[in-house]
């Protein structure tokens, strides 16, 4: 192997492809965060200042990440895994309050979330798990202990009182799914979903109803019938799960996570009720897809978009950055934004499946799972296809924990695929 | 198949992304300018509005400013009320109703607390104004007018209504607008443009600086001066002499078409609809039915013509070639047509030429006249439209297209009118003989006479009536610089004209002559009815008037119409006399005249339909004299209603 192919063993395609989004990025949180005319890009006091000092430190980091030899992180994986849950602990002694979640460490003026870290941890712990020879996802007692690798930190998070990062732990269903486990799983999962919503939307009657119509077509439509018990079991299964999703949302679920859903599944009829409700209850919500709208097909220009400049999207430049991409570059800038996501997650998938190590190519599936998670759930939300759910955009969103737990989560990988040839 | 779950996935997602950015930016995209932008607050910096001249150069509508104390509740502090109150001289019950009141408008934006301080209010509140947070003082420009007459050409200014924001997206909410008269017609180029700020606003709806630093901003373009062609003092004149009177007085210079005055009675002091009382006013003049203040009678009033139409049925018959200035007919007081058809005549009989027919008057004279245009064809259908052809040629039966923003019609019948009337065709000269003396299915506004007298003054041609005369170096339209000729011939005026001369000379109206002034004329009194209790009564007849003078090189041509005044002669007939008096000598010899109108009044006619008692009508009917009054100002600003 000659000298100069060392720097081509990187998959230079995602790395062009992460720079995008991060410079980009940048631009956004510039245009959502300076006040007034005139810019000072080292006014370090001002978000668009200090993320410029987080991308800087960035690559700093991603040097660091790169010149670590790929056996260290599954070796350690068990380790940097304790570390992780270690310092999700700790903020119940150390955390700083910040917006009602407990999610932060206070070091002088810098503020740590160390959530952002322990995404990558646990990739890294489900990674190492399932790659062990002993494990066999099929039995059910590893499928317990995956899982609780996996809950570990999910509730520490949610004790945290931060639901958004919790739900991204789901993400490594696919991961599981993909590395074998049963499909019964995958058909609960879609069958509660769907009944869910039904419950929702139609009332428990006609859910019910109808649920046991298709459960009893289809059974007395089946050549070997079982006995008559599976589709009453499954009747009552419906009928349990019916009721309980809406004792869920009327009693357990707090008003504004009532209004999200209510709004979400369009529960009320009444057009001018649900403009009024979107004014009120989801206000940011109702801003940023004002100001996606106004962007139209070109977008009002770089720094040219008023509804930014005015400040209408609260939290604009960290999990609503997206909507001043819709304003400001329009369609086409926002297209844009969502094709190179795709093609990130879609190269990383690929790159996941090359993997000849078991271990890379469920690390990388994680990877592709957990971004596509955050991507799936904060553009979707400022756009108004999915309920309130406050996560960031990867690499977009302003914030140095998030961004530098982004870049350890993919580069780790971009490391771990690079090793692929060595091993050969 | 396992791999391709996220796979899929993440391919639907990025496809539904796009389809919901597709939706929301393209389907469902509303091209916002900044001007709609509710994130951008604009701020308008009104311009002067244009000053209006008479034609010799006096001005006749300013500005002044107003003073107007404005409150944001939020803002303000307590204060010392009795002070403040003392200063508004108001008390302290209307400050606080006032206060709730702009309070429950809204805390947050500005609520007008006094409108419309006097200067002296003004100038000691100003100086202890910084006491009082939460209010200020904001100007505006308010119209001066520095005449009491004229309000129905001069016209007024008001705020624009909803849908003629929706019709001009110049205008917001609170803008003046002209709403009559030359302030409507001139309005773009009286308003000027007004400049414009436009802010950044924050979510809190607060200013946080001009928006990309004042790129986009632009001065306000002062609005422009314009003459127009009233003559102020005519105009001053003509109010006077209508006092008392219902109807309106149309003066034009023929060679021009300028309009010299336009009077119509009753009428309103402009000033009334300026200041603090103005909405008072306004209502009080808006509900007057009666008297209606705010109609303009000499260019909405429709009616029958009357004998000063036989001018036209003569010019008409000349030019079809079935009359010549020699033909001459027997009136036997009474003109018979078909087997009982009568038609009567008070021009007390004789041999009838053209000449005295017209000096006389002569109904019998025109309705020959008429007949034999008629008759000339085998189709009556197609006569009357080659006869109504050449009425219309003098500007009736239509829009006239002057730039005052009203106007009305008329009617001129043709064939299909009548075949429309008699579905059968069984129609001819005789059946609308009552045309060929003004009557019968002819309706004309005042302002159709003018121009008809001043396009027989121009033998032939008339300009469309205009009241612009200049716009600050501006040509005035095209369209009022162009001659309209009529369809008869040049030569076949001078016979007619001659007619009009001798009317003063030896017809109706020789009594009304000026000395040194060679006036041509036209008397008219036309029969009217109204309905009283479901009854069809006849009401005195109305009194009409056209005239030119001098009769050669005419300066000034005018139609008087004047509403229940009986015989052309006796109101119409003396005002247009004294107008004409007033206009070419500046002063008044006729005294005589000039103390008859003024102390004659048709309130008591007027009163009559109204009375609910029997009444008399026409010859029967009593004079009503009122004393000559003492200042021409006051009297003319009194709106008075007749006794129920």
């Amino acid at each position: 192997m000659r000298q100069t192919d060392r720097y081509f063993k990187f998959d230079w395609i995602t790395i062009v492809l992460f720079l995008l989004l991060v410079g980009f990025g940048w631009m956004n949180i510039l245009s959502a965060s300076h006040i007034g005319e005139s810019i000072d890009y080292f006014d370090f006091s001002q978000p668009y200042g200090k993320q410029l000092i987080f991308i800087l430190l960035t690559f700093l980091l991603i040097i660091l990440l790169l010149s670590i030899e790929a056996k260290f992180y599954e070796r350690f994986s068990s380790i940097i895994y304790l570390i992780g849950l270690l310092s999700l602990v700790g903020l119940f002694l150390f955390g700083k309050n910040v917006n009602g979640a407990t999610s932060w460490y206070g070091i002088g003026g810098m503020t740590i979330q160390p959530s952002e870290f322990a995404k990558a941890a646990t990739a890294l712990a489900v990674a190492k798990y399932i790659s062990d020879m002993n494990t066999d996802i099929k039995s059910f007692k590893d499928q317990i202990r995956l899982c609780i690798i996996i809950a570990l930190p999910a509730i520490l998070v949610l004790l945290q009182n931060d639901a958004g990062s919790t739900l991204v732990y789901g993400s490594f269903f696919f991961v599981l799914y993909r590395e074998g486990l049963p499909r019964i799983y995958l058909s609960i999962i879609v069958i509660l979903g769907l009944i869910s919503m039904a419950a929702l939307k139609f009332g428990s009657l006609i859910t019910i109803a109808s649920t046991s119509v298709l459960i009893f077509t289809f059974h007395f439509l089946r050549k070997k019938r079982p006995s008559i018990i599976q589709p009453i079991a499954m009747l009552l299964a419906a009928m349990i799960i019916t009721f309980g999703v809406n004792f869920f949302y009327q009693k357990i679920l707090q008003p504004h996570q009532q209004d999200r859903i209510s709004l979400w599944l369009r529960l009320e009829k009444d057009p001018e009720k649900i403009e009024q409700m979107r004014r009120d209850i989801l206000y940011n919500l109702y801003e940023s897809e004002k100001a996606i709208s106004a962007g139209g097909f070109k977008g009002k220009g770089f720094l040219e978009g008023t509804r930014t400049t005015g400040k209408f999207v609260p939290e604009q430049h960290t999990d609503y950055i997206f909507s001043t991409v819709g304003e400001e570059w329009g369609f086409l800038g926002s297209a844009l934004v969502v094709i190179v996501f795709v093609l990130l997650l879609l190269r990383i998938l690929r790159l996941a499946e090359l993997q000849k190590s078991q271990f890379s190519r469920v690390y990388g599936y994680s990877v592709a799972s957990i971004l596509f998670f955050h991507f799936m759930i904060n553009i979707g939300m400022v756009m108004g296809l999915i309920p309130t759910i406050g996560i960031p955009l990867p690499f977009f969103s302003y914030g140095g924990s998030g961004l530098w737990g982004f870049t350890i989560l993919l580069f780790i990988f971009i490391k771990l695929d690079s090793n692929r040839i060595n091993e050969w | 198949m396992r791999q391709f779950l996220l796979f899929i996935l993440i391919i639907i997602v990025g496809f539904t992304f796009l389809g919901r950015l597709f939706y929301l930016q393209i389907y469902s995209f509303n091209t916002q300018s900044l001007y709609e932008d509710n994130a951008i607050r604009k701020v308008y910096d009104y311009p002067k509005r244009g000053f209006v001249y008479d034609r010799n150069g006096t001005l006749l509508v300013g500005n002044q400013p107003s003073y107007d104390v404005m409150v944001i509740p939020r803002e303000v502090k307590p204060l010392d009320t009795l002070e403040f109150c003392s200063l508004l001289k108001i008390s302290k019950e209307q400050f606080i109703k006032t206060f709730n009141k702009a309070y429950h408008y809204s805390p947050r934006l500005p609520y007008v607390f006094i409108p419309h301080l006097s200067k002296e209010d003004y100038a000691v509140l100003q100086e202890k104004m910084r006491k009082y947070e939460g209010f200020y003082i904001q100007k505006r420009l308010l119209r001066d007018y520095q005449t009491d007459v004229g309000a129905n050409v001069l016209g007024f200014i008001a705020e624009v209504t909803p849908s003629q924001i929706d019709r001009s997206p110049y205008y917001k909410m609170g803008d003046l607008i002209g709403k009559q008269g030359v302030e409507l017609s001139y309005e773009e180029e009286l308003r000027g443009v007004k400049g414009i700020k436009f802010i950044q606003k924050d979510r809190f709806n607060r200013d946080i600086g001009p928006y990309k630093e004042g790129k986009f901003d632009t001065l306000p373009k002062q609005g422009k001066d314009i003459t127009i062609s009233i003559d102020s003092k005519l105009q001053e004149y003509g109010e006077l002499l209508m006092q008392h009177k219902r109807g309106g007085i149309v003066a034009i210079e023929p060679s021009s078409g300028e309009i010299l005055a336009l009077v119509s009675a009753p009428s309103y002091n402009p000033n009334l609809l300026v200041g603090r009382k103005r909405s008072r006013n306004y209502t009080k003049l808006y509900n007057d039915s009666i008297n209606l203040p705010l109609i303009d009678k000499s260019l909405l009033r429709v009616h029958e013509p009357g004998s000063p139409f036989k001018s036209l049925v003569a010019l008409t018959a000349l030019q079809e070639g079935v009359l010549n200035t020699q033909t001459s007919i027997s009136c036997s007081g009474v003109y018979r047509y078909g087997r009982r058809g009568t038609m009567g005549c008070h021009c007390g009989g004789g041999t009838r030429s053209l000449n005295l027919g017209i000096a006389k008057s002569c109904n019998s004279y025109f309705a020959n006249a008429f007949r034999k245009t008629i008759d000339k064809y085998d189709n009556a259908s197609h006569a009357m439209d080659i006869w109504s052809g050449h009425i219309k040629s003098f500007g009736l039966g239509q829009y006239l297209g002057t730039d005052l923003p009203i106007g009305k019609k008329g009617n001129i019948p043709d064939g299909a009118y009548y075949d429309k009337w008699y579905p059968d065709f069984n129609w001819g000269a005789t059946t609308i003989i009552s045309n060929a003396i003004g009557q019968g299915e002819v309706q004309v506004t005042p302002m159709h006479l003018a121009n008809m007298t001043a396009a027989i003054a121009n033998r032939g041609y008339y300009y469309t009536p205009h009241i612009i005369k200049n716009i600050e170096g501006q040509e005035i339209d095209k369209k009022f610089t162009t001659k309209h000729e009529t369809s008869i011939d040049q030569i076949h005026f001078e016979p007619v004209v001659q007619g009009l001369f001798d009317v003063y000379n030896k017809g109706t109206a020789h009594f009304l002559q000026v000395p040194g002034i060679e006036i041509c004329g036209k008397t008219g009194t036309a029969e009217n009815f109204t309905i009283i209790d479901s009854v069809r009564t006849q009401l005195t007849d109305h009194s009409i008037f056209i005239a030119f003078a001098p009769k050669d090189n005419p300066k000034i041509a005018l139609a008087v119409f004047v509403e229940n005044g009986y015989f052309g002669a006796r109101f119409a007939g003396r005002i247009a006399s004294l107008m004409i008096e007033k206009y070419l000598k500046d002063e008044i010899s006729r005294k005589d005249l000039e103390h008859w109108i003024l102390t004659h009044s048709l309130e008591n006619e007027y009163a009559k339909p109204y009375s609910g008692q029997p009444f008399k009508i026409n010859a029967q009917s009593q004079y009503q004299i009122i004393d000559l009054p003492k200042n021409s100002e006051t009297e003319s600003q009194s709106i008075t209603i007749p006794p129920k």
